[in-house]
């Protein structure tokens, strides 16, 4: 069996009927990153004891134990999640050496599932940023071609799984941290609809709006990644208790009948012609396939960036006070504890913690929340976030799933963008509203530029609808031109 | 009341930590001896990924607060962050209620000289507490142990004048929560706080003065002192001519004086916004209508009861009234004597005297109140005297036994048999020959306490005394 | 631009050290992401309560059960400095 581009289904089967053992499983993909990775740097550190895990769960299958639905699948994990004994850094400075002694749920709910964690895998520096330049532990290179970014937040995850280094991975999505790293990678990733996924051990970028997902080879295994991670988490209040469907199994390539929506502001000028023509073509397929396609609209759109930046930035700034200096990871270097003024001690270790670009979120939304700007900043940006669900809502009275592009234009340069905060916000122009709306939304690799690089289709539904969504990209997924294409990297 | 024609303005806010077993947003315990950081959790020591989950109980303690409070409840209360950087605040916000609290609007009532007084309650609200900072010179140590405990923070108007009604509304809200057995009240254990805001403005002013908070008092008394304190350092301040600073001072129960702690007067900004990590706090009526059923009768009312349907004195009744387990023991000691007044004085002469020397609660009793009861009605039978009462009452405080038990071990039963008493009157009367003569003549005045004295003394205290009275009257004529 | 007694108060607010250079910086950028971000001001949302969750969920009240998993030591151990199982920090008074 070619275990590089197994599917998870493929490689869980396998070793539950012992045709390979999770052990080799392990084995192959460890040899992988030992010699790919030092191109990409997808991975800020590896699981020494991912081998001892798989002859673990080697031994309980041949005990004939029941293990789970994922059992033997090495994943990778992103930085974001607490992983028990295993460094968990936000790809900060200010994190680094903290070893949480605790599994987030998503993880312990893997874990359970039968995953072998192979390793940490790198991102923008608590997610913030789209191209994983902003990581303390350094840039992650695209697999797709060395010069260009990976995207971001969850840029080590697009890259690992791109260049199959590992058979699954997890990402956090914010403001389009899975999604536009998937696009742009070529690969699947999935955010739920917010409230779907347990939070709880998740380094918090921005609560209301963040949510974990699957970022994999292809639909079928997001399906069923999700349906591992979803359900309510006594551990996290903002879980809903809705039944988490069989996505997997319901999973159909069948289009009929169903209405896809076009949004008009997504479509109006400004894309590269690469991306135009992808999303054209996606179009064409969906309509080949018996849906009837629909133009709708949401006006608000055009306020997403700023609402979304005014919101993600004000909780930031909240959620990042507790890296302090006390607890937990870095402090800075007092000579002498006893002459240090706490604001001298809170003021260095968070100067020298953060970078940049944390810094500059923080500021932003401490700005926002104080005194006199509360209404104007974030109070207002709450009720325009109410006003784009609304016409989202709306809009989903007129058909199943919307249909966008992730991004303008496939993967930049590296350093291309980096200079200049406002333009790299721009960016996420089509992802960041999904969050704001609390919808799921997923990216769909359906097309390469010129240049050849990946480019995916963005595909969002209504809250808890996400079995609709992932059947229009079942569907994608099946018609797609560029399926099998590997990063040349591989 | 007026202070050198100065008036003070007084508001409180009190810190009740609620008595639920565990945290507010998390699982850990809440008990007060635990080893350093032992209760906690990666919730209460705010790592990375961890997220807080409302305590159900403290939601209903604050309701069943909030109604005793005669406040409204918000249907809909939203938790929001305080952010401060501290190091007793483990997450750098403290998560609190802001703009839509639990509990609005309420009032209490009490007394104080004898002068009835209402005062407002403006809030109350919901919070977590911080953790314990340990100051030691060159460094600080934090335990968080103490972080994340359920606070309800009630707020009081500005509505209180003296240092007495203020010392009095914290001992009127104590007794409440105690009544509700929502807080232990372990006032040195921190289990109630009190921070109080003082004003002084010219009588017949306005407008309210520059006013100063104290911080953490842990007890009335010191409230009272505090308060008079400051209102005396704030008139003479004003008569010197200097402006009031708006300040936080601590008191110094040592030096008797309150001072001001040393603060960057950097105005704070604490950025409140509602907690994206907690929902909204929706209460529906039949919550509060089944809190409601559920709330016990409050010292106020029960007092009010104990004067006109068991006819105490008002002296009595607040006696009675001040803890609940004592009005509940009074009220199931009643309910078996069937008499009032005699399960009253009891409870508040013996009673008491005999829990205060031993440093007990009344929930330590080795008496049960049903054994008083029973004692009681014993005595009303005429079974046993009052006197014999005594000494059943001890026999009962020191083993526990039931009253009828004690008697019969100890055959303490009453002689109210005329002829086996009028044999032992003549004995006495027989031994005392003089005494009958000088009685008789009228030489010695009124000796018939002494023959009394003899004859009980004699049956060895079970004789009945009104038929020992009558006995030795007739015999004396 | 935010002017630089704006930026240093926000800094001290939010327990950043920041260079002159820094402050410079963000002076410029934080000024120029906010006069874009403030195009919602023209939005009308008279009346309208400002979103939080995003989508409905049935509230979750936990009950009052103790669950004590971790021990001081394990809360403890990533302590920049500790004494015992203690946190230490600076004298704060």
């Amino acid at each position: 069996m070619d275990l590089t581009f197994a599917s998870i289904t493929d490689i869980a089967d396998a070793v539950k009927s012992k045709k390979v053992s999770a052990k080799e499983v392990a084995e192959h993909f460890q040899k992988r990153i030992a010699s790919l990775d030092g191109k990409l740097n997808s991975f800020t550190s590896k699981n020494e004891q991912a081998i001892k895990e798989a002859e673990n769960l080697d031994a309980r299958i041949s005990k004939g134990e029941e293990v789970g639905l994922l059992a033997g699948v090495p994943f990778g994990i992103k930085e974001m999640f607490c992983t028990k004994g295993l460094a968990t850094t936000a790809g900060s400075k200010i994190l680094e050496n903290f070893i949480p002694p605790y599994d987030a749920t998503v993880v312990a709910r893997l874990k359970k599932a039968g995953i072998v964690v192979m390793g940490k895998l790198n991102q923008d520096e608590f997610a913030m940023g789209s191209s994983n330049e902003t990581s303390f532990y350094g840039a992650v290179k695209n697999p797709w071609n060395l010069d260009c970014v990976p995207g971001g937040s969850s840029g080590g995850s697009a890259a690992a799984q791109a260049a199959r280094l590992v058979a699954g991975t997890l990402g956090t999505d914010t403001g389009g941290s899975i999604r536009q790293p998937a696009s742009f990678c070529g690969i699947v990733g999935v955010k739920p609809t917010y409230g779907r996924v347990s939070r709880y051990g998740i380094i918090a970028y921005a609560s209301s709006l963040d949510q974990a997902g699957p970022m994999v080879s292809n639909v079928k295994d997001a399906a069923l990644t999700m349906e591992v991670m979803s359900g309510f988490d006594e551990f996290d209040g903002t879980t809903t208790k809705k039944p988490v469907p069989a996505w997997s199994k319901n999973l159909k390539a069948d289009v009929k009948g169903m209405k896809i929506g076009l949004m008009k502001e997504y479509m109006s000028g400004g894309l590269h012609p690469d991306v135009q023509k992808t999303v054209e073509n996606s179009v064409d397929s969906l309509k080949k396939m018996g849906a009837e396609i629909v133009e709708v609209s949401v006006p608000m759109t055009e306020y997403a960036v700023p609402v979304y930046y005014l919101i993600a930035a004000s909780e930031a700034s909240s959620n990042l006070a507790r890296y302090d200096g006390v607890k937990y990871g870095y402090r800075a270097d007092f000579k002498n504890l006893s002459a240090v003024d706490l604001e001298e001690f809170y003021g260095k270790t968070r100067g020298e913690g953060f970078g940049k670009e944390v810094k500059r979120r923080i500021m932003l939304g401490t700005y926002c929340l104080s005194s006199g700007y509360y209404d104007a900043y974030y109070n207002k940006a709450g009720q325009v976030r109410r006003l784009i669900m609304n016409q989202y809502l709306e809009a989903f009275k007129k058909c199943d799933v919307i249909l966008s592009p992730v991004t303008t234009a496939p993967a930049f340069k590296v350093h291309e963008r980096i200079s200049d905060p406002l333009t790299m916000y721009l960016n996420d122009i089509f992802t960041t509203s999904t969050n704001l709306a609390g919808l799921p939304g997923m990216s769909v690799p359906f097309g390469m530029s010129q240049d050849g690089l990946p480019i995916g289709i963005q595909l969002t539904a209504s809250h808890f609808e996400e079995q609709k969504m992932l059947d229009v990209g079942y569907a994608l997924e099946s018609a797609s031109s560029v399926k099998g294409a590997k990063p040349h990297v591989i | 009341m007026s202070y050198r024609g100065f008036e003070p303005v007084i508001g409180i806010e009190i810190h009740v930590q609620l008595s639920t077993k565990t945290k507010i947003f998390s699982a850990d315990a809440t008990t007060f001896d635990a080893a350093d950081n032992e209760n906690t959790s990666p919730i209460s020591v705010g790592m990375p990924g961890s997220l807080p989950v409302v305590n159900r109980k403290a939601i209903e303690y604050s309701i069943k607060t909030g109604l005793a409070l005669g406040c409204e409840i918000r249907r809909k209360s939203v938790f929001a962050r305080k952010n401060y950087f501290y190091p007793d605040s483990p997450k750098g916000y403290q998560i609190s209620q802001y703009d839509q609290p639990i509990c609005e609007k309420g009032q209490i009532v009490f007394k104080v000289d004898g002068v009835e007084k209402v005062i407002g309650i403006t809030r109350a609200h919901m919070e977590e507490d911080a953790g314990k900072s340990n100051h030691l010179g060159d460094y600080t140590l934090i335990n968080y142990n103490r972080a994340g405990i359920p606070l309800l923070e009630i707020v009081s108007e500005p509505d209180i004048r003296t240092p007495a009604e203020a010392a009095e509304y914290g001992r009127t809200i104590h007794q409440i929560v105690r009544y509700l057995d929502v807080c232990d009240g372990n006032l040195e254990e921190g289990s109630l706080r009190c921070d109080c805001n003082v004003s002084v403005r010219k009588v017949g002013a306005a407008q309210f003065g520059t006013k100063v908070e104290l911080k953490n008092i842990n007890s009335f008394r010191f409230v009272e002192k505090a308060i008079e304190y400051e209102i005396e350092r704030q008139i003479d301040a004003i008569e010197r001519g200097e402006k009031i600073i708006q300040e936080t001072r601590l008191w110094d129960p040592d030096k008797n004086r309150t001072f001001s702690m040393r603060t960057k007067e950097d105005a704070q900004d604490y950025r409140y916004f509602p907690d994206p990590d907690l929902l909204p706090v929706i209460v529906s009526d039949e919550l509060v209508e089944k809190i409601r059923k559920d709330l016990p009768e409050l010292p106020i009312a029960r007092a009010k009861r104990f004067q006109t349907e068991h006819g105490l004195p008002e002296s009595d009744a607040l006696v009675l009234t001040t803890e609940k387990p004592l009005a509940d023991f009074y009220e199931a000691t009643a309910q078996e004597s069937k008499n009032y007044k005699s399960s009253a004085n009891w409870i508040m002469t013996e009673l008491l005297r005999e829990l205060n020397t031993t440093n007990k609660k009344i929930k330590d009793s080795p008496i049960r109140p049903e054994q008083l009861g029973k004692m009681i009605a014993l005595i009303d039978k005429g079974t046993i005297s009052g006197k014999i009462a005594k000494t059943v009452f001890q026999e009962m405080w020191q083993s526990g036994k039931e009253p009828e038990t004690i008697i019969k071990e100890k055959g303490l039963v009453q002689v109210s048999d005329p002829a086996a008493i009028e044999k032992i009157v003549d004995e006495v009367l027989a031994a005392n020959a003089q005494n009958v003569e000088d009685h008789k003549s009228g030489k010695k005045k009124n000796l018939l306490g002494f023959f009394v004295g003899a004859v009980m003394k004699a049956s060895k205290g079970q004789a009945n005394p009104d038929l020992v009275n009558k006995i030795l009257l007739e015999k004396l004529k | 631009m935010i002017d630089k007694k704006a930026i240093e108060h926000i800094a001290k607010l939010a327990r950043l050290s920041i260079t002159e250079e820094e402050a410079h910086e963000y002076s410029a950028q934080l000024g120029k992401a906010l006069s874009h971000f403030e195009l919602i001001a023209k939005i009308n949302t008279d009346g309208i309560e400002p979103l939080v969750t995003p989508t409905e969920i049935e509230s979750f009240w936990r009950e009052d059960v103790v669950k004590q998993e971790f021990t001081a030591e394990e809360m403890t151990a990533n302590a920049p400095a500790k004494a015992g199982n203690l946190f230490k920090v600076p004298p704060v008074v």
